[in-house]
């Protein structure tokens, strides 16, 4: 016990004297959520349009009224002829363009319906698809307002209630996300590169000959570094619940316990590769290339995992970040507890289990 | 210049003898870039879709058919109780609940108004939205069969007015998700490669010895630089050119606009990559630092490029740090080449900045690089 | 052969910080000598030899290097010097052919004095049979050699050698100082630090560095003399007590 006590201090000492590594370590991490915590997010913002507006009447008027109201757009021109609308577009500035049919109130009135259309720059889906959505909302709620001025005959009318994120703030979608995304490539890019490092400095034949086992070497490993991500992830959470203004609906300690849960695993995941890997940079290739786009894309972190094809269902099924993101959600803003949250929280448990009995077993090949 | 060819065959040999590292640097990417182009959407379809029905007639049946019906929706159950239905919610079984209220045909036929009660979870909050909209038309379409079914001619003024929003998707008719994401992830995965290789070589050599000896020799610094980046370059440019080859026969992306164009940007964009990874390799001590340093560059630049979020939603100040994310211009520059068919002097503006970056990154590269401490 | 000044070091300095890891040191090389630079490990024989190699800037202090400025013109003396490192540094993953070329090339050697220069070594060393094998997989006293035989490839004034037998067993080591003669014969001068005192018996003059001052500076015979001791390891022993 004391040779495993004195072999998780030589690894506590080589962390934090290498004051360089510590300070990205605890800096960057940081730095990285306040900036997406602001800047990714899918609200839309002054959104430069242009209206070709054929009819000039009163509704056509109050509509873009609502339009250019709302903090969402800019109506930055108005545009006289169809020919206009390319160059427009080709200009870059102008995202949509919103064309009012002619006669467009007495078609409302005579025939019960008029039509706008909505055409967007779509070269970026993303924003087309939302500036779309944007203004058919506006649209809908202009027309239930004018709907609600007629003599109510067979009106049915939907009361949407938004729950667990009421304002639909973006941030209550992201933030969880980011926070995962740090917390894993961290620590498996930190664990990664600890056991490459020995081999390549050839201190791995010092630790072999030695009477530590193998599973102490791998548990001993994990141990300081542990320590340092919780450090960051409270960081984290102090900083989203603060800054961000996420709430933390359900248990703090549920919260804390999970993190530590992740934690463990994302490091087992980092002690997996370097088992695999000769050399520092096979390790650090591997955690980078082969961790960060699959879990920025898959986890559901920003691209919503049921929208996606169902083999890639099934992909991100194997893919740790995800559920933590469910777990994340579920405390922070639904308020849930982990009898609901069970399922989640027993794979993660089982992922870790996974990663490190592979670890020890690749481990001791390379005794052998 | 001879040197130069000296270094670069040295590079060459010792990246292809490195057999660990060959298939991160092709295979890996290639997979990736197969595989994750397909998540990268932001379409609504299959919401988890459910409902309690305290109505139950062949009226609120219908309604549910409505649903049932639209692509967007995946009926997947319905609940006998509000609660059941919210337990569901929580545990994320649905997103969606429709709650019909008792006697839902009978008060609509006497009082000729009624509520409609929808639970949306908006934990995405975008989505959330999206999905509302949907609902509104399904339900408004409903609504209006109703009245045109029930209604005497003489009331038909009062039918409800509906504006119907016709959306129309410039150069990118079927809005195609993919369209965009294939180019835009194949940028990012070269960008990775790039970034890492150059960021770790030369202070790997620092941590074996080999740039001590190096530093002894006559050789110059641009040339021991320019040596350095020109088989990544290559690098670079193959794994381009294999990763557009795929966007073409598997993908069918189009390319509207010229692929030369295309390949004399991509040459700036790495060497501007290369310059970054270079300078940093200059800095640091380890590896590890290198590492790290690269890395956090790199999620910066990835998340705030453009492709996943829209740069016009962030606030101000960010808008202008993106002025300093190459892979900002390059997806920029890629979606007016590639899909609108922009010539060289509408991209023009974003080949200066990117040519200016680039020379200053390998200048500072060069200078950051001392042959003598 | 004129006894001419190879190497000229005069109040010599080189501090970080607070430390000063070279103080003051004064001395000459001739030409075609072996000079031994001794001292104990962190003694500062590496430090004050990377200021001559031209890789570390002098704090205080003048110092010429075949006839160049180690301040003004450090990488014209790297035109006219060799150098091999504590480190050896070869590149493993070449082949050693590779490595001859690679560093024939980056001293402007042509291709065909290269393809000479290199069989020669390899005959030398007889190392045909590894020739093209990768380096990281010969054992240390062969690449040794061959990192010696690098550094001489362009047939340079000076030839720098920081601890070049360090791990390596007695007979390569005196195969390597057999090797280190024979170039010295033929002009090229040798500037050797090592911590090996036995070996300071092969040089002709050696200096012997204490906390970054000499303390001695004279021919092993001398120095044994002076000291009233039998062998160089006697004499260092003496300094560092005194």
């Amino acid at each position: 016990m004391k040779r495993f006590i004195g072999f998780i201090t030589k690894e506590f000492y080589h962390i934090f004297r290498d004051t360089r590594s510590l300070f990205i370590l605890f800096g960057m991490p940081i730095a990285q959520v306040m900036l997406f915590g602001f800047a990714i997010t899918n609200e839309i913002n002054n959104v430069n349009i242009a209206i070709f507006d054929k009819s000039k009447d009163a509704t056509t008027q109050e509509i873009i009224n609502k339009i250019t109201a709302s903090k969402y757009f800019s109506n930055k021109q108005f545009i006289t002829n169809g020919a206009e609308i390319e160059s427009v577009f080709k200009k870059g500035d102008i995202k949509a363009v919103l064309v009012f049919e002619k006669d467009f109130s007495e078609k409302l009135i005579k025939e019960n319906k008029a039509t706008v259309q909505i055409i967007t720059d779509a070269t970026d889906p993303n924003t087309a698809n939302t500036v779309n959505n944007y203004v058919s909302s506006i649209l809908q709620k202009y027309q239930q307002e004018t709907n609600k001025n007629i003599k109510p005959v067979y009106q049915i009318t939907p009361e949407s209630r938004m729950v667990y994120n009421p304002e639909l703030k973006s941030v209550f979608m992201f933030v969880p996300g980011v926070m995962t995304i740090i917390l894993m490539l961290v620590s498996a890019m930190m664990t990664s590169i600890s056991i490459t490092r020995e081999k390549e400095l050839g201190t791995m034949e010092i630790l072999l000959v030695s009477p530590i086992k193998p599973f102490q070497v791998i548990i001993g490993k994990v141990v300081p570094y542990i320590f340092l991500s919780i450090i960051n992830a409270v960081v984290i959470v102090l900083l989203s619940i603060f800054i961000f203004k996420m709430p933390v609906q359900g248990s703090l300690i549920l919260l804390g316990v999970q993190s530590v849960l992740f934690i463990i695993n994302a490091l087992s995941l980092g002690i997996l590769i370097s088992t695999i890997s000769d050399t520092q940079q096979t390790a650090m290739m591997i955690s980078l290339m082969g961790l960060m786009l699959p879990v920025i894309l898959l986890s559901g972190f920003i691209f919503p995992i049921s929208s996606m094809p169902v083999p890639l269902q099934i992909i991100s099924h194997v893919i740790p970040a995800k559920w933590f993101i469910i777990i994340l959600k579920g405390i922070m803003l639904k308020g849930v507890g982990i009898t609901i949250l069970w399922k989640e929280t027993l794979i993660l448990v089982a992922m870790t289990v996974f990663f490190i009995v592979l670890s020890i077993k690749k481990y001791k090949i390379r005794l052998e | 210049m001879k040197t130069i060819g000296y270094i670069i065959q040295k590079e060459f040999k010792q990246i292809f003898r490195n057999k660990a590292m060959l298939p991160l640097i092709f295979v890996l990417p290639l997979i990736q870039l197969i595989i994750l182009s397909n998540a990268a959407t932001f379409e609504i379809q299959h919401i988890k879709f459910s409902y309690v029905d305290h109505d139950n007639t062949s009226f609120s049946r219908a309604l549910i058919d409505k649903f049932d019906a639209s692509s967007y929706f995946n009926v997947i159950t319905h609940f006998s109780s509000g609660k059941d239905a919210n337990l569901a919610m929580l545990k994320g079984e649905v997103d969606v609940i429709l709650e019909i209220p008792s006697h839902f045909e009978r008060d609509l036929l006497k009082d000729k108004k009624i509520n409609l009660a929808v639970i949306i979870n908006a934990i995405d909050g975008a989505a959330a939205g999206v999905e509302n909209v949907y609902i509104n038309q399904i339900i408004q379409n409903f609504n209006k069969n109703v009245s045109v079914n029930l209604l005497q001619p003489s009331d038909k003024k009062f039918l409800p007015k509906s504006i119907v929003s016709i959306p129309s998707f410039w150069y990118n008719k079927t809005l195609n998700y993919k369209t965009f994401m294939v180019p835009g992830i194949l940028v990012l995965l070269v960008t990775m490669i790039t970034l890492f290789l150059s960021g770790m070589n030369i202070v790997r050599e620092k941590e074996i010895g080999t740039l001590e000896q190096m530093n002894v020799t006559p050789i110059k610094k641009y040339q021991f630089i320019v040596g350095k980046l020109f088989p990544f370059l290559v690098l670079g440019m193959l794994l381009l050119t294999v990763g557009l080859v795929i966007a073409k026969v598997i993908f069918n992306i189009p390319m509207v606009g010229s692929l030369g164009l295309m390949y004399v940007y991509t040459v700036i964009y790495i060497l501007v990559i290369l310059g970054m990874g270079l300078f940093i390799s200059n800095f640091t001590d380890t590896q590890q630092q290198a590492m790290f340093i690269a890395w956090f560059f790199v999620v910066i630049f990835i998340l705030m490029s453009g492709l996943f979020t829209p740069i016009e939603s962030m606030p101000q100040w960010a808008q202008y740090l993106t002025e300093f994310n190459p892979i900002k211009f390059y997806v920029e520059v890629m979606r007016m080449v590639m899909l609108k068919g922009s010539n060289f002097t509408d991209i023009l503006p974003l080949f200066i900045k990117t040519l200016i970056y680039a020379i200053v990154m390998n200048g500072l590269a060069v200078w950051s690089y001392k042959k003598t401490n | 052969m004129k006894e001419k000044n190879v190497i000229q070091v005069k109040n010599l300095t080189k501090k970080f910080g607070d430390f000063t890891a070279v103080d003051n040191i004064t001395f000459e090389v001739k030409q075609g000598e072996i000079f031994g630079f001794l001292g104990a490990n962190g003694a500062g024989k590496t430090t004050a030899m990377k200021m001559l190699i031209g890789i570390s800037k002098p704090t205080s202090g003048e110092a010429n290097v075949a006839d160049f400025d180690v301040y003004t013109n450090p990488e014209d003396i790297k035109k006219n010097i060799g150098y091999m490192s504590q480190k050896f540094a070869l590149y493993d993953d070449l082949t050693v052919k590779e490595n001859i070329t690679f560093f024939g090339g980056i001293y402007g050697l042509s291709k065909s004095i290269i393809k000479q220069k290199s069989e020669a070594l390899i005959n030398e060393l007889g190392l045909q049979e590894v020739a093209n094998e990768l380096v990281g997989s010969l054992p240390l006293g062969w690449k040794q050699k061959i990192a010696f035989s690098v550094a001489l490839l362009h047939n340079p004034k000076v030839v720098f050698l920081d601890e070049p037998t360090g791990g390596v067993d007695p007979i390569t080591r005196r195969q390597f100082w057999e090797m280190i003669y024979k170039n010295a014969h033929n002009g090229t001068t040798i500037f050797v630090t090592t911590h090996y005192m036995d070996e300071a018996e092969y040089c002709d003059r050696v200096s012997i560095m204490v906390d970054g001052k000499i303390e001695a500076l004279d021919t092993p015979k001398n120095l044994k003399k002076q000291f009233n001791v039998e062998n160089m390891n006697d004499v260092f022993l003496k300094l560092a007590r005194g």
